[in-house]
């Protein structure tokens, strides 16, 4: 399968300025993405998730900094002009965000959001044919041509979701990030709306990058996962190969962490999501990880494609040749107590 | 999903039935301050100018011998009637006092207030825009000073540049004494009746003088209305709306205004009526400084002179407007927010 | 063969290191401070340049008699009369008014007036205000609803109003002008602090720290006291700030109406400002410009304090510290794949 990736991330780098040092939410993470394959991102809360799938869109706030490389159908988007980057938000890349609720103009029809976005890229466009198009997609998602005139407060929060991925869509973007689409959802509706974005991806060949913090989603609707911790990935390949085998401790204490009906007893990662701003040393998920070893505070583990064809940072991994002799015994337990304070 | 006007009409009555008792306190205070001072309002006014027996009719003839019940009632029922009497030094019908001055002081605010938003609206929304830029530093010096410098200190130094100085505008006063006595006066709107008659000498004449004024009480409101214009965009261009609409590549510009400008407008309409106080405030000394015959002028003067019944009616007069323009505001402010209604 | 970057165990770091963090929780005061000293750009700039016009008019205020070179009622020095209205020179630098009495004079005892009736006026207010607000949003019930009424009724009246009648009725009863304005303008101001601090209460009365509390047994007025106190009061510096800055127009108002504080008790600019309408007429400036000058500056330097610890305190117009980020180069690759 040789298909020629949609979006082609390297060492990418997002760093925000804060009174305290640089927060480095996103620091080296590469990936590809193929036209129809979606990518599900999981990682905890402020592991720079958000960051990085608005990153690769160039939608950050001032105060941030960027390098590396993203390489969308052969243009380098990292140091474009904001300009171009605008012409191709909506057109050819889309997000669709996380909580639909304040994600609409309230003094705005649904209708004139549509109008807006058509005009944007399609300056001639007439009337009749926004609401042709717009309509049409809005039907798709399920919303009756009959509420195309209403305001969003007229909406319950899983149909405004179902409006936002419409907005996101109508232009058939080829590259869609998706932050968390159904977290703040209840979960009928979260069917429902994964249920349409593998339609989308049916349909129209769709690259998705799916950001969430719930495993499960990722088994339903991702080809692919990426797991991200501390701003950087630490496994990435075949959900199903992933999950049924993971290769990094960090996955698989995830994993374990899932509730499901055979849970008997709680399962947590002990410690707290590490500081940004100054990085445990060497491998990040040293402080916290059950089979640490003493090379891993020391040296930062190398990217290696396991027999199963995943990539995964950790040195269990290998390879041998860089562990410093004798440094494969296990970590001392003390580190916890640092971890603990982080 | 209800529809818009039939909730409109709801929130209307509602809001009319809610304002009653606010009424009936603001009235109540007014009689109540009007009376605490020592001895009856005819013994104030006229008291040393008269016999002790003439005082004692105007007293009875007035009604002021009559225990508090039954004045607090007998005011209650001229507000009500909107007859409040005669003034009791110089025997004035007071709705007259209140029609004709009243007039004057409408012509004052209403040509303030359109100096206010063309100045200030434009200033408030390029200063949220360029926020932390020069425009926005002078922008807010601006809109503080203008709201430093007494509304008195601001007319005189006009007064100074440009009648003693440069000697373009009339002093003081609403018409010259020609143009007074020969104008007809239909509404008592000077700018009004001149065009009814089509008197174009009086026009100009009136727009002479009421230009000093106008400005004067204007850049007073200019400095509020700059300052809050100012935060409503800072806070309306966080929206979350407003990151949407960049990520579906609308341009900043139609950005800026579709989302920011016209939601960061909305709350301004009402705060707008809040300042209806301040604006009466800013016009009784403005009257004071240019010889305007509006009835803050007349306030001080009965005031001065001790004649309480003309300064009841006044100030019930100005109490009732503020609670009739915030209703007014209110409405308008729920037919253009469609979530703003009961 | 690739090589791995190294790093010591504890991180080095290529960027400073991160200042000391604050062990101890900080008391509410000291908090603010920290928050004033770390502010931003134009914001800070404000802060500081209202703060410094502010003190220099305390300064006159506190130092009058030792600044000023004459009394605020004086017309004649060593038995020779004044000039009338004469225009500024050496001997009188801001020139003389129509009673003869020096300008400058009238101008830093004004300072004195003027800060005398606004502080006066603002304890008055919060010593008011504050305690209604916090038991009205604690208690609730009637007593809530009353008081709301009269609050918003009182709020909606024009304030200068307000002001003349109270200072009106008060003059005969107060012997003190001073002490009259300031009560006008308490009146006007209650209902500010008191919808504020309610508001606040209302918000914090419904948190899980006061439930507890309540739930422990602990009697209103501790929970009230200890722990809805500090909460509660945290917008209350803007708004006194704020309140001041309008507490002497409100004066100057009074006194330009006639309704103010008389020139046989201390100097009030407003009332300067009154005789100064005539002489304006005759081409004299010097006895408005100065004293309305005055009231300017004092009126910006305390409205921009006000709106320097706003934007400093207030979350939502907070500017979040964009620091420029300088990304630092980086380690040589570390995939497997790629030669060196």
């Amino acid at each position: 399968m040789n298909v020629e990736p949609v979006i082609s991330v390297r060492d990418l780098r997002v760093w925000y300025g804060t009174e305290r040092g640089p927060v480095r939410a996103v620091d080296g993470v590469s990936f590809d993405l193929r036209p129809g394959e979606t990518l599900g991102l999981v990682g905890e809360s402020g592991c720079g998730k958000s960051t990085l799938g608005r990153g690769v869109l160039g939608l950050l706030p001032t105060g941030s900094a960027t390098d590396g490389s993203v390489r969308f159908k052969d243009r380098e988007l990292v140091g474009m002009r904001q300009q171009d980057l605008r012409s191709l938000r909506g057109v050819e890349m889309g997000l669709i965000f996380q909580e639909p609720m304040t994600r609409l103009n309230p003094l705005m029809r649904i209708s004139e959001h549509f109008a807006e976005t058509l005009r944007a890229h399609e300056p001639g466009i007439t009337g009749k044919e926004i609401d042709v198009r717009s309509i049409d997609t809005l039907r798709r998602m399920g919303i009756p041509p009959t509420r195309y005139r209403h305001y969003p407060h007229e909406f319950s929060g899983g149909m405004r979701q179902r409006i936002m991925i419409a907005l996101a869509l109508v232009l058939r973007p080829a590259f869609v990030v998706a932050d968390e689409p159904t977290t703040a959802l209840d979960v009928l509706v979260e069917a429902q709306i994964l249920s349409i974005l593998q339609d989308l991806k049916r349909n129209f060949d769709t690259a998705m990058l799916l950001i969430t913090h719930n495993l499960g989603i990722v088994a339903e609707a991702c080809e692919r996962v990426a797991v991200m911790y501390a701003g950087r990935i630490v496994e990435e390949g075949d959900a199903r190969q992933v999950f049924s085998e993971p290769a990094h401790p960090y996955t698989r204490e995830l994993l374990r962490s899932t509730i499901s009906l055979s849970t008997t007893a709680l399962h947590y990662i002990p410690g707290a999501p590490p500081d940004l701003v100054q990085p445990p040393s060497g491998c990040r998920f040293h402080p916290r990880c059950p089979d640490a070893m003493q090379v891993c505070p020391r040296l930062e583990p190398v990217e290696v494609r396991t027999k199963t064809g995943e990539r995964v940072e950790c040195w269990l991994h290998g390879p041998a040749e860089l562990i410093p002799p004798g440094q494969t015994a296990p970590l001392e337990r003390r580190e916890l107590a640092s971890a603990d304070e982080a | 999903m209800a529809t818009s006007t039939g909730s409109l009409r709801r929130y209307a009555l509602t809001r009319l039935a809610l304002v009653i008792p606010m009424v009936l306190i603001l009235l109540t205070l007014v009689f109540v301050l009007m009376r605490v001072a020592p001895g009856d309002p005819i013994q104030a006014a006229l008291g040393g100018k008269l016999s002790p027996e003439q005082l004692a009719e105007k007293r009875h003839a007035a009604g002021f011998d009559k225990p508090m019940i039954v004045q607090y009632g007998e005011y209650l029922r001229q507000v009500v009637t909107l007859n409040f009497g005669h003034a009791i030094t110089d025997n004035q019908p007071i709705t007259t006092i209140l029609k004709i001055n009243g007039a004057a002081t409408l012509e004052l605010s209403v040509a303030a207030l359109f100096v206010a938003l063309v100045i200030g609206v434009p200033v408030g929304l390029w200063a949220g825009r360029l926020r932390d830029g020069v425009f926005d530093g002078f922008g807010r010096l601006f809109g503080i000073i203008t709201y430093a410098a007494p509304v008195f200190f601001v007319g005189l130094l006009f007064q100074l540049v440009f009648s003693k100085w440069l000697d373009v505008l009339p002093n003081s006063g609403q018409l010259s004494a020609l143009n007074n006595a020969l104008l007809a006066k239909h509404t008592h709107l000077t700018l009004v009746d001149a065009i009814w008659d089509g008197n174009g000498a009086a026009f100009t004449d009136a727009l002479k003088h009421l230009i000093m004024p106008a400005f004067t009480l204007g850049l007073l409101l200019c400095g509020v209305v700059i300052r809050l214009i100012r935060t409503n965009i800072i806070q309306t261009l966080k929206g979350d709306y407003v990151e949407a609409a960049r990520a579906r590549g609308v341009r900043e510009g139609k950005v800026v205004w579709r989302h920011a400008f016209r939601n960061a407008l909305v709350p301004v309409v009402t705060v707008m009526g809040l300042q209806v106080a301040l604006l009466l405030s800013g016009a009784v000394l403005t009257e004071e400084t240019f010889n305007w015959p509006g009835i803050g002028n007349r306030l001080v003067y009965y005031l001065t002179n001790r004649d309480y019944a003309a300064v009841q009616g006044i100030i019930t007069v100005f109490a009732l407007a503020v609670v009739v323009i915030s209703l007014v505001i209110d409405f308008v402010n729920a037919a253009i927010d469609p979530r703003v209604r009961y | 063969m690739t090589a791995a970057s190294v790093a010591e165990p504890g991180g080095e770091s290529i960027l400073e290191p991160a200042p000391e963090m604050p062990s101890r929780p900080q008391g509410p005061i000291k908090r603010l401070w920290q928050q004033v000293k770390s502010a931003q750009g134009l914001s800070k700039w404000l802060l500081w340049v209202g703060a410094a016009i502010t003190v220099v008019f305390v300064v006159f205020a506190v130092f009058a008699p030792l600044i000023a070179p004459y009394g605020f009622d004086q017309y004649q020095s060593g038995g020779v009369r004044f000039p009338k209205q004469a225009s500024p020179s050496g001997g009188h630098l801001f020139g003389t008014n129509v009673r003869s009495v020096d300008v400058l004079s009238v101008v830093i005892y004004g300072s004195r007036t003027a800060i005398e009736v606004v502080v006066l006026a603002v304890l008055f207010s919060l010593l008011v205000g504050v305690p209604l607000g916090l038991v009205s949003g604690y208690y609730g019930g009637w007593l809530d609803r009353i008081l709301v009424l009269v609050m918003d009724a009182l709020f909606a009246f024009p304030y200068l109003l307000l002001a003349i009648v109270i200072a009106f009725l008060l003059q005969n009863s107060v012997g003190s002008g001073v002490l009259t304005a300031a009560i006008a303008i308490t009146v006007i101001y209650v209902p500010q602090y008191f919808r504020v601090v309610r508001g606040q209460v209302l918000s914090a009365r419904e948190e899980p720290y006061v439930e507890a509390a309540r739930a422990l047994g602990a009697k209103p007025r501790t929970i009230m006291g200890r722990y809805l106190f500090f909460n509660v009061i945290q917008s209350v510096p803007v708004i006194a700030t704020l309140n001041a800055a309008d507490a002497i127009l409100t004066l100057a108002g009074l006194g330009f109406l006639g309704f103010g504080i008389q020139p046989t008790q201390a100097a009030e600019w407003g009332y300067e400002l009154q005789r100064g309408v005539a002489d304006m007429g005759a081409g004299l400036w010097w006895t408005s410009v100065f004293p309305g000058l005055a009231i300017v500056l004092l009126v910006t330097g305390l409205t921009l304090v006000g709106e320097g610890l706003n934007d400093v305190l207030n979350p939502v117009l907070r500017r979040r510290t964009g620091r420029p980020v300088v990304l630092p180069k980086r380690a040589l690759p570390r995939r497997e794949e790629e030669p060196v």
